[in-house]
């Protein structure tokens, strides 16, 4: 019987004891199986458990232990959201459009873990085509957050923050359009980080909207997402927009030194509106790196406010594309005797696709169409532009900056589901990111009323470490990281 | 009422990549059903598209060629329209900035002039599939090896006036694009396909008519047919009061009529906007000049030098230079000692005439570059007679090994021998004594007439072998003797 601890432990500890030969990866794995079995039927956090391929991948794992040939995620158990391809293993996206599909490739992010080592455990759920802040737009039903299982888990990688949160694997994969990694993160008390758009290969994962599309690492700490960030990158040919640029060693980066570190508080994002006790949090753990050294610089993000707006026109309009492909004539969801050829395409699309999908696919068409394109589309494209204006702007002199990372704690199922807008709000600091193109990651600040919250720090393009670093200097001096939800208590 | 017609075309035009434009598939023609197509193409979840720097190269070769400004950021862009052979929903193509900016083509036409057509545009795109509806029962097959073929799509401005200018530009296209090894242009497997736009208005007019577009119609001779029917159609509604209703039609060969098209897409929005997926293709002066550098002699060049270098005819050169393959396998005969002229004769009358009868292009010649260049060779010389030289020609084609083995074999030679044609003329001057007589009564005009006569005696007497230079001047000298 291996001790439940395992479930917990960083990669680095993980790593020890696999190489030491304290526990096997075969060990190991057969535990977290226990543990999805044992919880998932409460937080319906994995669509798929790949229970038999995840042996055999820890038995290979553990060969390959035993030959010295390891890297540090070999052996290390992993559940990726089920946005990402996997060969052989059906990849719905939270979709009934994808109940059955089982692709024929691995998605590159994929790839490159199983080169790395990882064991697979199976995939987790999430917003319908990662459209949603909740996971109440799955068509696999929601996920609960294990923190307090009446609450939503946030979203889209809801399936993946609740799963790790919950001692399910030891790393999981996200993705992040407008804060899907960042907000769920922040709901599940998780560390998670969007990369510099460009930095890890987007082919293979399944399509929201590409210009805002990134793939991440969620985990208990920044340093398991420096290990996991560094197996992720690179440059792939088969992703246009992946960026041609060395990929550090993440973790061996991570000093842990924040001298002189400036870290800028935006004015827009630290106002009125923002939640007392968020605010309480965000700062609490902002005056830890004070104190580590930092520096805390009010700075301005002037068109702020405008990124909701932006968003959900651009987002939803490259959705409306991404999304047309999915018209039940060469696989996925075909409603049944379609009597003509409009017939297949308006009920196989009506009846595969959920009502937020279907409801940012009008959106998006709208915003596409003639007559509206400059107004809408074109008038977006601008402004994303003087949004990112802004943030370089900004950087000119800090070299981070700070905020939430989402208004508030996890709310309650059906709390938004009904005002779209007030659903739209959850990502109001993480949206401009994506807009940007920056890498931004949610790091654990604390509880509030036992709920986790999360400090958002965005940095410079490309320099994941330096907001990696100011992650794990927190992570040194604090255990809001190690926070584990009260799921002992509700178990049978 | 007169009308002029007003004509823009549009032609598609398969790049001849090996592999597709966004994947790595081939882009032969004519395999199975589906075989040529893998994720990418068949627009599977989380694929995407890589461009293929050959189809660039390609259509910045066809901008310098017709030496249009290209455009240095040329971007990407979706068209968003349902069609079950359009696997993602979308068309990836280039809409607000092509590839190829404006230029002028200047299309060679039969009385030698040249007639310049303003190219508006030409952009990259991927090719779509093919639904087939003749092969199941009831049901639609979809065959996606075509989906993704680059085609570059050229637009010209409404500069033809009828369906010969419209013709002599696809076909100046065609040869410029087989100039460039772009496209094998081939119409019949819709390698180069046509959309005609036409109007008419009243002759005299600036403004222009309500314009109807004929769709993807595969051959010259289709074209021409196209554009004579749909000018009558619409000058027949015009004449009788009528207007003209703006759509899309297709052309019926079998009918030789155009009808409109099933209004599938009414009023279609195709929602374009920039193709995230892909960068932006930045080209930069470097680039050109180094494609520039590796343009091969195009036609419009090599028929001036045709014309100065070989003193051949405006109008030899305009039919040799078209085809590649012919224009070199002239060179070559040339270049092996073939006299020009009679070179392009050769191949431009029999030659052509053989293969077109036996349905062989010059590069499958059974008469090879160096054998005509040998015929030509005893022509000039004198061995030869043209009549002989025909005969020549057919053992050449039967394969009967080289000239002078046929000219052995079958007994050829020109007889130069003054004595033996001394001797024949004697024989049929004196066989003849009526015509010498009217002869020698004529006038000169006359006798130059009546001098055939007695060349046709004695090229039957010599069997076709007679020196028919050294027979006039004997027969004159003889038949002058005789008075």
């Amino acid at each position: 019987m291996v001790d439940s601890a395992v479930l917990h432990a960083s990669v680095s500890e993980l790593h020890g004891m696999l190489t030491q030969r304290q526990i096997s990866s075969e060990e190991l794995t057969q535990a977290f199986l226990e543990r999805i079995d044992l919880l998932n039927g409460k937080l319906n956090a994995v669509v798929t458990v790949c229970a038999e391929q995840a042996l055999n991948d820890a038995r290979r794992a553990d060969k390959r232990l035993s030959r010295g040939k390891a890297t540090m995620l070999t052996g290390i158990p992993l559940l990726h959201k089920d946005i990402f391809c996997t060969q052989g293993i059906r990849t719905t996206c939270g979709s009934r459009m994808l109940e059955q599909f089982i692709p024929a490739y691995d998605a590159t992010v994929v790839a490159k873990l199983k080169t790395a080592g990882v064991v697979m455990l199976g995939k987790c759920n999430m917003d319908e085509f990662a459209m949603g802040s909740s996971n109440e737009t799955s068509f696999f039903g929601t996920v609960k957050n294990p923190w307090d299982t009446q609450c939503v888990p946030g979203g889209s990688s809801g399936g993946s923050a609740a799963a790790l949160a919950a001692g399910m694997a030891t790393l999981v994969t996200g993705t992040d359009t407008g804060g899907s990694i960042r907000q769920p993160a922040s709901l599940c008390g998780i560390t998670g980080l969007k990369p510099t758009y460009g930095r890890v290969s987007r082919l293979g994962i399944i399509a929201f909207a590409s210009s805002l599309d990134q793939a991440g690492p969620m985990a208990r700490s920044a340093a398991d997402c420096a290990h996991m960030l560094t197996a992720m990158s690179g440059l792939d040919a088969g992703d246009s927009t992946s960026a041609d640029l060395a990929v550090p060693d993440f973790f061996s980066e991570l000093s842990g030194d924040v001298a002189g570190l400036r870290i800028g508080l935006p004015r827009e994002y630290f106002n009125d509106d923002l939640d007392s006790s968020v605010r309480a949090q965000v700062m609490s753990a902002l005056s830890q790196l004070e104190k580590a050294g930092a520096q805390l610089i009010d700075i301005d993000l002037p068109h702020s406010h405008y990124a909701i707006a932006t968003y959900y026109v651009l987002a939803p309009a490259e959705a409306s594309a991404n999304l047309a492909r999915y018209d039940g004539v060469r696989f996925g969801y075909r409603c049944a005797d379609p009597a003509d050829l409009e017939d297949l395409y308006l009920r196989s699309r009506s009846e595969g696709f959920g009502e937020e999908v279907q409801r940012r696919i009008l959106v998006g068409t709208y915003a596409l169409s003639a007559g509206f394109y400059d107004a809408y589309f074109n008038k977006a494209q601008q402004v994303r532009r003087v949004i990112t204006d802004d943030f370089r702007k900004a950087f000119q002199s800090v070299d981070v900056i700070a905020g939430p990372s989402a208004p508030g704690i996890a709310f309650r199922f059906g709390a938004k589901q009904q005002d779209p807008i007030a659903m739209y709000m959850e990502d109001i600091y993480t949206l401009a990111v994506n807009l940007a193109g920056l890498p931004g990651l949610s790091a654990p600040a604390g509880l509030i009323n036992g709920m986790p919250v999360g400090l958002q720090l965005i940095g410079k393009p490309f320099e994941e470490s330096t907001i990696l670093n100011a992650a794990h200097r927190l992570q040194l001096d604090t255990d809001w990281h190690l926070a584990r939800p009260p799921i002992e208590e509700w178990q049978p | 009422m007169t009308w002029e017609t007003m004509m823009g075309l549009e032609v598609h035009l398969q790049l001849a990549t090996e592999s597709k434009i966004f994947s790595g598939s081939s882009t032969q023609f004519g395999a199975p059903p589906n075989v040529q197509a893998d994720a990418v193409d068949l627009g599977m979840p989380g694929m995407l598209p890589v461009l293929n720097e050959e189809a660039v190269r390609f259509a910045v070769k066809f901008g310098l060629g017709i030496g249009a400004r290209i455009g240095r950021r040329s971007i990407f862009d979706r068209k968003n329209y349902f069609y079950p052979d359009l696997p993602k929903g979308y068309q990836i193509s280039q809409f607000f900035s092509p590839i190829v900016c404006e230029g002028v083509f200047e299309v060679p036409m039969e009385d030698g002039s040249l007639l310049p057509i303003r190219i508006t545009r030409a952009h990259l795109e991927e090719d779509a599939g093919k639904s087939v509806h003749d092969i199941f029962n009831q049901e639609s097959g979809i065959d996606l090896n075509r989906a993704g073929t680059p085609l570059l799509e050229i637009v010209t401005e409404p500069d033809f006036r009828s369906a010969e200018q419209a013709v002599a530009y696809l076909k100046a296209l065609h040869s410029l694009v087989t100039y460039l090894g772009i496209s094998d242009g081939n119409m019949a497997e819709g390698s180069m396909r046509c959309d005609i736009n036409i109007s008419l208005r009243r002759t005299g007019s600036d403004v222009l008519g309500t314009r109807t577009e004929i769709k993807n119609v595969n051959s010259f001779r289709f074209v021409e047919r196209a554009i004579h029917s749909e000018v009558e159609r619409q000058s027949d509604i015009l004449d009788s009061g009528g207007s003209i209703t703006q759509e899309t039609r297709l052309y019926d060969a079998e009918r030789d009529e155009t009808r409109s098209m099933r209004s599938k897409e009414v009023a279609n929005d195709y929602r374009y906007f920039p193709e995230p997926d892909l960068l932006p293709i930045e080209i930069d002066e470097a680039y050109i000049e180094a494609v520039r550098a590796s343009l091969p002699e195009l036609p419009a060049a090599k028929r001036a030098r045709f014309v100065s270098e070989y003193e051949l005819s405006d109008y030899d050169a305009a039919l040799l230079v078209p085809d590649h393959a012919t224009a070199a396998f002239f060179e070559e005969v040339v270049s092996l000692g073939g006299a020009a002229k009679p070179a392009a004769n050769w191949i431009l009358g029999d030659l052509s005439g053989a293969l077109n009868r036996a349905d062989l292009t010059i590069e499958s010649s059974p008469v090879s570059a160096e054998a005509l260049a040998g015929l030509i060779g005893r022509i000039e010389d004198g061995t030869l007679s043209s009549k002989l030289a025909k005969q020549v020609f057919d053992g050449l084609w039967q394969g009967e090994g080289a000239t002078d083995e046929i000219i052995a074999k079958r007994g050829l030679k020109q007889v130069s021998d003054t004595g033996a044609l001394a001797q024949l003329v004697d024989d049929v001057i004196a066989a003849n004594p009526d015509q010498v007589a009217q002869y020698l009564a004529a006038d000169e005009a006359k006798q130059k007439k009546l001098s055939g006569f007695f060349v046709g005696q004695i090229m039957k007497a010599s069997q076709g072998q007679a020196n028919p230079k050294l027979l006039n001047e004997l027969l004159i000298k003889k038949l002058n003797d005789q008075s």
